[in-house]
């Protein structure tokens, strides 16, 4: 798993290759250079062997060659630095816009069915740990590897059993940090998922956080924040723990190489093979080629951790999308009507909500859907909205099959303003036009006078530029919903609950410029208010997920029958 | 930082052994050189191999302990790291807890997440930091320091002089990346924001086709954070380079001034190749210092973050955290007299001038527009707002001198928008009162009209996370519940009848009254029908009080009602 996900991390990549050639390039040529310098440095020594026996003209000369690697090396290792950077952050941006993008595209059920902070806590936090690591390897790994190549190739062409010592012995470090990486992983995977818990909680928390205060609560969510912290404080140790003990344990490795090269070089010395320069070079090399291995393990901790974010954030980003629609056609003129043929239903296909429902709806139909609460009027929406597709039968609208047409186009056909209004953080203007960008202000203003919102917006400080704030009542939220509507004027209107949260008399001016909107749209309201469905001319009565009744106000008074009782309910004595 | 102090103090311990314990093995680290100097110096000129082979034992005794220490220091800074970590969220929250709703509303939940979590890791990582670092580092460079200078003071100065060359550039670097840090954490929260506000509101944004708007805007402030982590980026990656530069200019002055002492006979060869040792010593401890000086950087601005929302003190607060009230004998259950709010940051008061007495076991109805101030009533009454004139007083006593608990735990309220929890339908009504039985939770559910869906999905059944798999009734009604079965004096229900049909309406009020004569009532609605009976109806419009009293009398003197009350009647419409 790690490795696959490590190989998918680097195929983005692919679109990034002047970088990635950057950062290798960088990488090789400083770290040549780099190289250079212990075997510049120790011929140097070579040179100063005692007194008066010093021989200054070489060794000037070699400080000019020092001085240029030096050069080098520093300029090349910032290039590669930075082309890691950019590389790093690039391939973060193309991550978190892909996990965002999915957002848009998942079946809505994903979206109702997780915790939106588990699915935060994944474009944001995990994202983060992703380039963390990432930055690391690329700046390190490339830097890492080369070295180790590098020195190795020097080591032998100035003396083979020194260089076999180290060969030898630094495959240590690596098996302990492979051993001791393959038990860490899970730990890191726990705390990746204990963290998802956490920002989930506190999510919800603070969401709810005035009930959670109606409630005397606090005391029961720190508690609850404790459990998932405390068993985040666990996975948290016992990962951190593993990655912390890789680098001393190769760190002793490196000074069993140390040793290696000191005692055997020195040896070699007595026996007159080596010189003591080369020894003075050696032990720079040994200490350059461990060093390497200490920053791949310590890169691999960091990495593990990054992996089991990666792997979270992968999972969202593979989860399946609503079926693709790009072969549908694009819905240019939508008439108005709508034909539901024998639609079944279910957001689990095993708990059927809507059996077997027929509709026909023509053009400027009101189309009023009452009933009890849970009757299922809302799921009505999500299907006309294609929110949810259905699990059998179908829609028709303008005469086509819905799954014939884009949904965006099929969806451009509808104004939806629902019970639980949604503003986003951004000016007056700036939401009503949110399904109309290149709305004028004179066409604001007059959605938001239809609307009846007007007056409440140019009391504000700056009128239509204040950015909205926690000062606005739920009725004024959906004022503002309305008003969106108001300025976009699709051919077919659902009103679910729309004026919920609007007092009588508000709503009485709004339904004036509701029916002016109504003339020649196809209308679907739900609304308990029954005075303000009367008129419909189609009344559906929904009861359990079907509809029990069907007809106008005046024919289903004479039936007598569910909407009877219920009409009565409205005026009955308490 | 220094505020943070507190938390490390708790990991006093530790704090002392991992420093102690890595110093230790940075002593060891320090005698290795010398001793690989004495195998050169002597072992090779004597061309003494079981001297050689002695001193080549010692330093694998010493890097053995070395390694041993090293693991004490490790585990140390693991339990110190994610225990403060852990002290830090559980406090933190704490404090959020404490925060009331214009806090919240201000600070908004995406940057209290990223608080919690990606600031408080960036903490973690600096606390494990300082534990194997701050000591360790710092020893390195001093220590060879010291050893270049008892080998020779003359070229000691070089290392002198490179520690101080290799700190100005340090310090010019993080000056100027500080401000970037701190930069790219709001950028960041901006980034939660869009995420947040896409997904509460993805239905909204399928319905008008703003997928690709929504996409693009997010794309642009994430390439607006990914240019300003590039930026410093681009900065902080400077600081290798030229420490490794300045290390090496070092190194060729080692051999240059070292040769002419060689050559004058005050120093030998193998002390040159010691020099040039502690040299690559102090680069490390240098590299290790440069990365020790972004990650505190980056930690700093974490740190300011989090002691911005600690100092953030709550608007409400709690004057009285241990003096239980007892009732006022003779006064009112409630008494609003001459109440008001402007809420920060507007101009014109949201409610002013409200005086009302209500009576315990009285049904009050508050009614009127919409943005009139109805909930207004209900947020200071219940103090998730404070009142900014007038005074607000329960059993006779003003609800800011109550304990801001024993105040709340008389209300059972049922909010606008009010919110389910993930959890089973049991464990949601139980939320107020976890110790109700059966009994309790049946009779609750009964009054709130809810028993026939409550019951045929079954207590156990799961709620989602703000009761979305519920409808809009249902999650009323099973908030009616569980405001019921917390037994509250003063029962609130803020416009929590809106989803529901006229009949279950009507039912559950009566039901309500029906349950206990003594409980306190309060209902604002849009529905002249749902206040109609009340014992005393409030009218509002535009934030003042415009009508108090019975229905029939409010018809006769005020037109506001009359009119609110004739629409719905379907006399005018």
């Amino acid at each position: 798993m790690m490795k696959h996900t490590m190989l998918r991390l680097i195929s983005y990549s692919k679109t990034l290759k002047r970088y990635v050639a950057f950062s290798l390039a960088g990488a090789f040529v400083s770290v040549a250079f780099t190289l250079l310098i212990p075997l510049l440095t120790g011929r140097a020594v070579d040179y100063i062997v005692g007194k008066d026996n010093v021989d200054f003209q070489n060794i000037g000369k070699i400080i000019g060659l020092i001085a240029g690697s030096l050069t080098l090396s520093s300029l090349f290792q910032w290039v590669m630095q930075f082309a890691a950077n950019k590389l790093t952050y690039k391939i973060a941006l193309q991550l978190r816009t892909a996990a965002f993008n999915k957002l848009n595209t998942l079946p809505l059920g994903y979206i109702d069915t997780h915790p939106h902070g588990d699915i935060l806590s994944r474009v944001i936090v995990d994202v983060e740990q992703v380039s963390d690591g990432l930055l690391q390897a690329f700046t390190q790994f490339f830097t890492s590897v080369i070295t180790i190549a590098g020195t190795l190739v020097l080591m032998f062409t100035l003396n083979v059993t020194i260089a076999l010592v180290v060969v030898i012995v630094t495959p240590l470090s690596l098996l302990v940090a492979f051993f001791i990486t393959r038990r860490s992983l899970v730990h890191f995977k726990k705390q990746s998922e204990d963290r998802g818990r956490m920002t989930a909680f506190i999510e919800e928390m603070c969401d709810g956080h005035k009930t959670m205060l109606a409630f005397n609560k606090q005391e029961y969510a720190n508690e609850e924040l404790e459990k998932i912290n405390q068993s985040l404080y666990k996975s948290g140790f016992t990962s951190q723990l593993y990655g912390a003990l890789v680098n001393p344990v190769t760190r002793f490795v490196n000074y069993l190489v140390y040793v290696g090269v000191g005692v055997v070089g020195a040896i070699l010395a007595v026996k007159g093979t080596l010189t003591v320069g080369e020894l003075s070079c050696f032990l720079s090399y040994a200490n350059q080629y461990t060093k390497p291995f200490n920053e791949i393990t310590g890169v691999v901790s960091e990495l593990q951790s990054s992996i089991a974010a990666a792997n979270r954030l992968f999972e969202l980003i593979d989860t399946a999308d609503e079926p693709d629609d790009s072969d549908a056609e694009a819905l240019s003129h939508c008439d108005g009507t709508l034909v539901i043929d024998n639609v079944s239903f279910g957001y689990t296909p095993d708990k059927p909500l809507i059996k077997n429902f027929n509709l026909k709806v023509e053009k400027g139909q009101r189309i009023a859907i009452v009933g009890p609460t849970g009757a299922g009027k809302t799921t009505l929406i999500n299907l006309l909205m294609r929110f949810y597709d259905v699990n059998d039968g179908v829609i028709y609208l303008s005469g086509k099959p819905v799954p014939s047409v884009t949904r965006n186009s099929l969806r451009s056909c509808f104004g939806m303003v629902l019970q639980e209004s949604w503003l986003f953080e951004g000016t007056y203007a700036e939401n009503i036009a949110y399904g109309k960008p290149d709305a004028t202000m004179d066409e604001i203003v007059s959605a938001a006078k239809s609307a009846h919102i007007h007056d409440y917006i140019v009391a504000q400080k700056d009128g239509y530029d204040t950015v909205i704030n926690d000062g606005i009542s739920a009725g004024q939220k959906q004022l503002i919903c309305i008003a969106r509507i108001m300025l976009t004027l699709p051919p077919i209107l659902i009103l679910d609950e729309a004026t919920s949260n609007i007092d009588a008399r508000t709503e009485l001016n709004i339904s004036r410029a509701f029916d002016r909107m109504m003339k020649g749209r196809t209308c679907f309201i739900v609304a308990h208010r029954l005075s303000t469905i009367k008129e419909a001319d189609v009344i559906l009565v929904m009861d359990k997920g079907n509809i029990i009744e069907y007809g106008t106000h005046k024919s289903l008074m004479e039936k007598g029958g569910f909407y009877y009782n219920l009409y009565n309910s409205q005026f009955r004595q308490v | 930082m220094l505020k943070l102090k507190r938390y490390l103090l708790q990991y006093k311990k530790h704090l002392i052994i991992g420093p102690f314990f890595k110093w230790l093995e940075a002593v060891f680290e320090l005698i290795i050189p010398l001793v690989m100097a004495q195998i050169i110096d002597v072992g090779i000129a004597a061309g003494d191999i079981s001297y050689i082979l002695k001193k080549g034992g010692i330093i694998l005794a010493l890097s053995f302990t070395g390694l041993c220490f090293s693991l004490i220091c490790q585990y140390a800074a693991s339990r110190a790291s994610q225990g403060v970590g852990t002290l830090l969220r559980r406090d933190l929250y704490r404090h959020i807890t404490r925060l009331s709703m214009p806090d919240i509303d201000r600070l908004g939940t995406s940057t209290l997440i990223t608080r919690m979590t990606n600031d408080i890791n960036q903490l973690q990582v600096a606390v494990a930091m300082l534990i194997r670092l701050v000591v360790r580092a710092p020893f390195l460079l001093i220590g060879a320091i010291v050893m270049a200078m008892i080998i020779n003071v003359k070229t000691a100065l070089i290392f002198i002089a490179t520690a101080l060359a290799v700190f100005a550039v340090m310090y010019l670097i993080m000056s100027r990346t500080v401000p970037y840090y701190r930069r790219n954490q709001s950028k960041l929260d901006k980034l939660s924001l869009l995420t947040a506000e896409n997904l509460s509101g993805n239905r909204v944004v399928r319905a008008f086709s703003r997928q690709r708007e929504e996409q693009d805007d997010f794309k642009e402030a994430s390439e607006d954070y990914a240019e300003s982590i590039t930026a410093v980026g681009f900065i902080s990656a400077l600081l290798n380079p030229v420490t490794s530069a300045l290390i090496n200019l070092a190194i060729i002055a080692v051999i240059w001034f070292g040769g002419i002492q060689v050559n004058a006979g005050s120093l030998t060869q193998g002390e040159v190749i010691a020099l040039i040792n502690y040299m690559t010593q102090i680069s490390l401890a240098l590299v290790v210092v440069a990365n020790l000086v972004v990650i505190f950087t980056k930690s700093a601005a974490s740190a300011h973050r989090i002691n911005e929302l600690f100092e953030t003190k709550p608007s409400v607060e709690d004057n009285n955290t241990n003096t239980h009230l007892i009732p006022v004998k003779g006064a009112p259950k409630i008494s609003f007299v001459n109440a008001g709010i402007t809420y920060e940051g507007n101009v014109a008061p949201s409610l002013s001038g409200l005086t009302i007495d209500i009576e315990k076991g009285e049904t009050v109805g508050i009614i009127g527009g919409t943005g009139s101030g109805k909930t207004t009533i209900v947020n200071i009454l219940a103090r998730f707002y404070d009142a900014t004139e007038g005074s607000v007083l329960i059993d006779g006593h003003p609800v800011k001198d109550y304990p801001v608990s024993q105040l709340r735990g008389k209300f059972g309220l049922v909010l606008q928008g009010t919110k389910l929890f993930h959890g089973s339908i049991k464990y949601n009504l139980t939320w107020g009162n976890p110790q109700a039985d059966d009994n309790d939770v049946a009779r609750a559910v009964e009054a709130a009209q809810a028993s026939d869906f409550v019951y045929s999905k079954g207590l156990d059944d799961t709620v989602m996370q703000g009761g979305k798999n519920l409808s809009g009734g249902q999650n009323q009604r099973l908030a009616i519940a569980r405001a019921l079965i917390a037994k509250p004096e003063i029962l609130v229900l803020d416009d929590s009848l809106s989803a529901l049909d006229y009949r279950t309406d009507a039912n559950l009020r009566k039901a309500i009254r029906g349950l206990d004569k003594s409980v306190t009532v309060i209902i604002v609605s849009q529905r002249a029908n749902s206040i109609k009976y009340a014992d005393k109806i409030i009218v509002m419009d535009k934030g003042k009080p415009v009508g108090i009293g019975k229905h029939e009398f409010l018809m006769r003197t005020c037109p506001v009602y009359k009119e609110i009350y004739d629409i719905q009647s379907g006399v005018t419409a």
